[in-house]
């Protein structure tokens, strides 16, 4: 009985611990039952991505009206996947967050910090799993309005100028999702996203459609944090708690890039999206902007978590590369570098948040001797950074793969190139880290006694790198759940 | 003409959105560019909800002897985005009150020279 | 600290009397009749709280906030949320699907009829708290100071 409600228990189970963590103003309880919601949020995800691959489309008619008419939930392989890659960073942050939390959040702020926490988390669960186009601006806005309060709660004050500059372009972002939204409805009447799929290939030479498009792409895009608009990330990410950056950087663009994925391929279709539009061209040039400057941006950082930041912005631009070539290969590159990415992001800004406990602030001086110091935490860097330049046998090498494999299969081969020449990059800033942490002397300002960080706090770090190895050499289930994913979204049968 | 008059609602809609967006971009004041998200904002509404108003029709509740009602959906969707915008607007004010103590002012330009000096 | 009443609020004072009853007579009005007319609990809650804030603005924090103390509000806000999703868990174990207010009660029209009252009712406490809360918390950031 409980296998057919499991669309509407994967938002309602952290919709229901938020209130108690407000209710119950005590830090243990607070961590333990959001730890508690995060586990069994993750063994839902796993059970709707096996339900959906065996059975196809599962739907869920929410108050039991039927379908174009009442707000129905949706799973079908690409949602599963980003439900699980979600909840599965969400559950390794929370078992990190016991330690963290305590020392970068005043301690009166911590059952806040969980209660936001949770909504933000029923937040991007609820985008992933809805089917109706004002329920997602909805659960979007929950999302966004939490993160900026997670933001917020660091102790740095620059963390309250970038909350506020990120508060911004997230609502214009929003808004303009909104109007996109709102004239989707004028032409079709419907909310629906199956029911838009439907009606809109009726009236899409119209300019009110063409309109919507041009909309919803420039919100999503802002989202995305795609170049040029990209320049609410580097700050949110580098000043706020590491917790908080490590959830933020692993799941909230990535669930915006679903987004976006939802809107161009299932409701406009790829077919209006790249031949009507010059879609092709423009991400194909956005997304070189993004790779090139972004990760030459990352090597000039002094701050490793905007370094971090920057990174991300290059390997967003990767996932758009991937999309922009409009083919089975690209989108499987694609939507596996949604996965990929959000367990290297992950993993690596645990490992900061390791450093930042012992040493409170991961500045390249901070990283100085690390590799002897803590050399549990400076091996996992290790790995996670050579998962980030694309060495084989890690999950980067595996999505950059698909994306060159998929260039040669366009003949675009100058993008390959590119996409080689970007790893270099990769490595170069990997290797100002690398280099500090285990060939210079540790700054005489922290030349004390610098321990190991706590065995609560490695074990999820490790947790994240062990995956991204096994997902490198095991590739089965994500790139078999991928692939089947694009061809779904593209149409293809098969 | 016609475009100019009969579609006035949007001409509306269009002169806030772009007034809104211009206090967000060039106001240096935190405290105006949320009052510029605002505008923008209710220029959003107001698309909505005059998109949809069915002209002699009556509030969408049924009653006796009444066939045309308006619309009720857009409405319902315009108080869901209310609602949202109360709260953006609730924490936008209150990361200015706290930006306000650890900086002691509320100009961007003042801001970003305290902030460079770090 | 705050000075004391002077004459000429008198005007203020004896308004804020007279209109903070029906204002919030109003409030319960317009929460129970969001189906028959427009209302409902988002505009029900934001009234009920208007009410407290001018009790505040007019005769200061002090008793207002000894009435609406923080732990009431935020109980009274988590109780809203918690209520709203307890109406739809109890539709789920009824057998249907959640939020579908016809497994409710007996009749197919009563359980429609329940279901809105308390999503109504739960909305209205949670925004009401929630406004209050955002108030209390900036009226009072100064007096901490």
């Amino acid at each position: 009985m409980i296998s057919q409600h499991l669309p509407i228990l994967q938002v309602i189970i952290p919709l229901l611990t938020a209130p108690l963590c407000l209710l119950v103003q005590h830090r243990r309880f607070a961590w333990a039952v959001s730890l508690a919601a995060s586990l069994t949020t993750f063994l839902i995800a796993a059970l709707l991505l096996d339900q959906t691959l065996q059975q196809g489309v599962i739907s869920y008619e929410l108050g039991g009206w039927p379908t174009p008419w009442g707000i129905e939930y949706r799973v079908d392989t690409v949602n599963a996947f980003v439900l699980l890659i979600v909840t599965a960073i969400s559950s390794a942050v929370l078992l990190f967050a016991q330690c963290s939390v305590a020392k970068e959040i005043l301690s009166t702020r911590i059952t806040l910090f969980y209660t936001a926490y949770m909504l933000c988390l029923a937040g991007l669960l609820g985008i992933t799993v809805t089917g109706d186009v004002f329920n997602l601006f909805v659960f979007m806005e929950i999302s966004a309005l939490s993160s900026y309060t997670l933001i917020a709660l660091s102790e740095q004050r620059r963390a309250l100028t970038a909350a506020y500059q990120y508060l911004f372009m997230g609502t214009i972002g929003a808004t303009l999702i909104l109007i996109g939204i709102g004239l989707l409805y004028l032409m079709t009447g419907t909310l629906n996203m199956q029911d838009l799929s439907q009606r809109l290939p009726a009236v899409t030479g119209t300019r009110t459609v063409e309109t919507a498009f041009a909309f919803l792409t420039v919100g999503i895009s802002i989202k995305i944090a795609l170049v040029p608009l990209h320049l609410w990330l580097p700050n949110a990410y580098a000043y706020a708690p590491s917790v908080v950056s490590a959830f933020i950087a692993a799941t909230a663009t990535k669930v915006a890039f679903y987004v976006l994925l939802r809107f161009m391929f299932t409701i406009f279709g790829a077919s209006f999206a790249f031949n009507s539009m010059p879609l092709s061209l423009i991400f194909t040039a956005l997304a070189l902007a993004a790779i090139f400057a972004g990760s030459t941006a990352a090597i000039f950082q002094d701050n490793i978590k905007r370094l971090l930041a920057y990174s991300s912005i290059a390997q967003i631009g990767y996932m758009i590369l991937g999309i922009s070539f409009a083919s089975v290969t690209g989108l499987t590159a694609a939507i596996l570098h949604l996965f990929n990415h959000a367990l290297m992001k992950g993993a690596l800004f645990l490992v900061l948040g390791c450093v930042v406990y012992r040493l409170g602030m991961a500045n390249m001086e901070q990283m100085r001797g690390l590799g002897r110091r803590m050399p549990w935490t400076m091996a996992a860097f290790v790995i996670g950074g050579l998962s980030l330049i694309g060495v084989p046998l890690t999950v980067g090498f595996i999505s950059k793969w698909y994306l060159i494999v998929g260039a040669l299969e366009r003949g675009w081969w100058p993008l390959a190139v590119a996409v080689l020449a970007a790893s270099l990059l990769a490595l170069v800033y990997v290797w100002r880290v690398v280099e500090a942490a285990y060939f210079q002397p540790p700054s005489p300002a922290h030349a004390g006694e610098i321990r190991e960080a706590p065995r609560s706090m490695l074990l999820p770090t490790w947790a994240l790198i062990i995956a991204n190895l096994y997902f490198g050499i095991d590739t089965s289930l994500t790139v078999g759940v991928a692939s089947r994913a694009a061809q779904q979204l593209l149409g293809v049968s098969g | 003409m016609n475009v100019l008059i009969g579609h006035y609602n949007y001409w509306i809609v269009i002169f806030l959105m772009m007034a809104g967006l211009y206090v967000v971009i060039a106001q240096g004041n935190l405290v105006k560019k949320i009052v510029g998200l605002n505008i923008f904002q209710a220029s959003v509404f107001i698309l909505f909800i005059s998109m949809r108003k069915v002209e002699g029709g009556t509030a969408p509740i049924v009653t006796q002897g009444v066939s045309l009602y308006s619309n009720p959906l857009p409405h319902v969707l315009i108080l869901t985005a209310i609602v949202v915008g109360v709260a953006t607007t609730a924490l936008a004010l209150a990361l200015v009150v706290r930006i306000n103590e650890a900086y002691r002012s509320v100009e961007e330009d003042e801001i970003h020279e305290q902030d460079q000096s770090f | 600290m705050r000075p004391p009443i002077q004459p000429h609020n008198l005007v203020l004072r004896i308004a804020a009397k007279m209109l903070i009853p029906p204002i919030l007579m109003f409030a319960l009005y317009v929460q129970f009749h969001g189906e028959a007319g427009p209302g409902g609990g988002f505009q029900a809650g934001v009234i009920f709280a208007v009410a407290f804030v001018l009790y505040a603005l007019v005769f200061g924090i002090g008793l207002a906030r000894a009435v609406a103390t923080e732990r009431v509000l935020r109980v009274l806000a988590s109780l809203g949320m918690l209520l709203y999703v307890g109406v739809g868990l109890t539709s789920l174990f009824a057998g249907a699907n959640f939020l579908d207010y016809d497994v409710l009660a007996q009749e197919r029209l009563e359980g429609q009829h329940l279901g809105i009252f308390l999503t109504e009712l739960s909305i209205g406490m949670t925004v009401s708290a929630v406004m209050m809360i955002i108030f209390f918390a900036f009226a009072e950031r100064g007096v901490r100071r």
